[in-house]
């Protein structure tokens, strides 16, 4: 036998030897493979906490704008060279004109409810609005700039007279950045726990492993002395792991499928339009890919580094 | 063949296993090591297959000290020794096939050689009905018979056996000593540990007899007393 032929008559019998072991062993490989399950899950979490932050920071971010309130004798073509002098800045991503009479309507549609103030309306005879130019930048990081800009004088006031009535951005400022200070402290607690318990699952499942291997202390001593190879003994047990991590992961994507369509719902009502079962089907393949992984790795590395204390005989 | 220079074992505990022994063993040999429970007969075997190192002295097989050897050289070193334990030692989610196909594996034989030697060696101990059982569903003489089969199929050098029927009934004791005997005549030295008096009466061979870590008489053809 030539030693490539000896190379892979040893890996079919590795193979076959870590299938046996897991078979055989049915009641522990069952008990390993539920915690390891448990641990695939808590990483999966990893997966999901990070893009419901992700998302719920990016659905805030986009709420975010600027509301350029004209005084009612600016005239429509002031407003619109502003708007157009905006529109040429690179971090403006659009420009709304909202003129004076739409401004107007939509004022009363929103109070049609309330005669009050649509009677007090109809008593100042003039429409009191002013025109509106929305603003969005191409990220909220811009707005200062878009802000700073409508501040210089000569944009604002052609004629030497300011027709701005008020920029919002300075009074939503404060809201602005206090929000965005909590979805990031939010994101960054979020990693720390999920990051917290992942840890101590991979510990677990190393330590559900480690048992199954000292369980096998006195076989590992007798294969040593009939003068097996540390790779021959060492073999079928990192096998065993890698199969221990594949059922495990197989058996998590499965589970995960009925708990976020549980949990879809929930999860569109309470984080601005996420929904965690339309998610997970999205990036399936991303989130198989990490938890077979992950599963693969605890349960060879475990397997490795458990088995060889036992190998000192 | 076998020398154990003036070796002595001292465990952590200070407690003496073994003093200053020096004995030499010849290829071919039977050699029985008896002795009381504690006079050092298993600390002995353990030294030759390297499982404890010895605190002063040297062990030699073929003049190489055993104790200067590589992980690879002790893994081929072992395959030349077959061992045969009190509480047999078999891997209990094994076949007996498995189980002796398994030392086969790691001694890199063939899948043909495997599948023409185990039943081979299976004939010689009479297990050939038990071939698929597990361990755990055989008795104790056929466990011991087990563990000798595999012991033997990779033809080593040397037999060690320590306290083989120790766990066995006087027949089954018989038995287990009657090959172990086959197997010598058929060339392979047997050093076997035991503190059964039939045994040693009924072999008349070679007896060293061990008391408290030291060598206390060696006969030729020796009878079991202390």
């Amino acid at each position: 036998m030539t030693s490539k032929e000896m190379f892979w008559t040893k890996v079919k019998r590795i193979l076959r030897g870590g299938f046996i072991n897991f078979w055989r062993d049915g009641t522990v490989s069952f008990a390993s493979v539920l915690v390891m399950m448990v641990t695939l899950l808590v990483i999966g979490m990893i997966s999901f906490s990070g893009a419901i932050l992700d998302t719920t920071l990016a659905e805030l971010s986009n709420k975010i704008d600027i509301n350029v309130t004209f005084v009612t004798t600016a005239t429509e073509a002031d407003i619109l060279n502003i708007k157009q002098s905006l529109e040429t800045l690179p971090e403006v991503l659009l420009v709304t004109y909202v003129s004076r009479e739409e401004a107007l309507t939509a004022f009363k549609e929103r109070h049609s409810n309330d005669p009050s103030i649509l009677a007090a309306l109809d008593e100042l005879g003039e429409n009191p609005l002013g025109a509106v130019l929305n603003i969005k930048a191409r990220d909220p990081a811009r707005y200062p700039s878009v802000a700073e800009f409508l501040q210089s004088e000569n944009v604002l006031s052609p004629s030497g007279i300011s027709i701005v009535d008020r920029v919002n951005y300075f009074e939503n400022k404060a809201a602005i950045d206090k929000l965005t200070r909590i979805i990031n402290s939010a994101d960054r607690l979020g990693f720390a726990l999920t990051i917290f318990l992942a840890i101590i699952s991979v510990l677990i499942a190393f330590n559900t492993i480690r048992l199954t291997i000292y369980i096998a202390r006195d076989e590992i001593s007798v294969m040593r002395l009939v003068g097996a190879s540390t790779t021959y003994i060492r073999g079928p047990f990192v096998v065993v792991g890698i199969i221990y991590g594949l059922t495990a992961g197989i058996l998590t994507l499965l589970l995960l499928l009925p708990i976020t369509y549980w949990l879809g719902g929930a999860t569109e009502g309470f984080f601005i339009g996420f929904n965690i079962f339309s998610y997970y089907l999205r990036h399936f393949l991303e989130i198989a890919l990490i938890i077979m992984l992950s599963g693969i790795c605890i349960g060879s590395v475990s397997s490795f580094l458990a088995i060889r204390k036992y190998l000192k005989v | 063949m076998i020398l154990f220079d003036r070796v002595s074992k001292v465990y952590p505990d200070n407690s003496v296993a073994l003093e200053e022994v020096t004995l030499s063993i010849e290829p071919k040999e039977f050699v029985s090591i008896v002795g009381p429970s504690g006079a050092g007969k298993t600390t002995l075997l353990k030294l030759f297959l390297a499982e404890e190192k010895p605190t002063q002295g040297a062990v030699y097989y073929d003049s190489t000290n055993i104790n200067t050897l590589s992980k690879k050289e002790m893994d081929k070193f072992r395959r030349r020794v077959g061992m045969v334990f009190q509480d047999f030692r078999l891997l209990p989610n094994k076949t007996v096939y498995e189980n002796i196909a398994f030392t086969m594996e790691a001694a890199g034989r063939t899948d043909e050689d495997i599948e023409s030697d185990v039943p081979h060696v299976l004939e010689l101990v009479d297990l050939t009905s038990k071939v698929w059982n597990f361990p755990r569903e055989l008795s104790g003489g056929e466990k011991q018979r087990v563990a000798i089969a595999r012991a033997l199929v990779n033809e080593p050098d040397v037999i060690i056996a320590d306290e083989p029927t120790g766990n066995l009934d006087p027949a089954n004791t018989y038995d287990i000593v009657q090959i172990l005997k086959k197997i010598n005549d058929l060339g392979t030295t047997v050093i076997l540990a035991t503190h059964n008096k039939g045994i040693i009466d009924l072999l008349k061979k070679r007896v060293i007899a061990m008391d408290r870590g030291k060598v206390v008489r060696d006969d030729k053809s020796g009878k079991y007393f202390i």
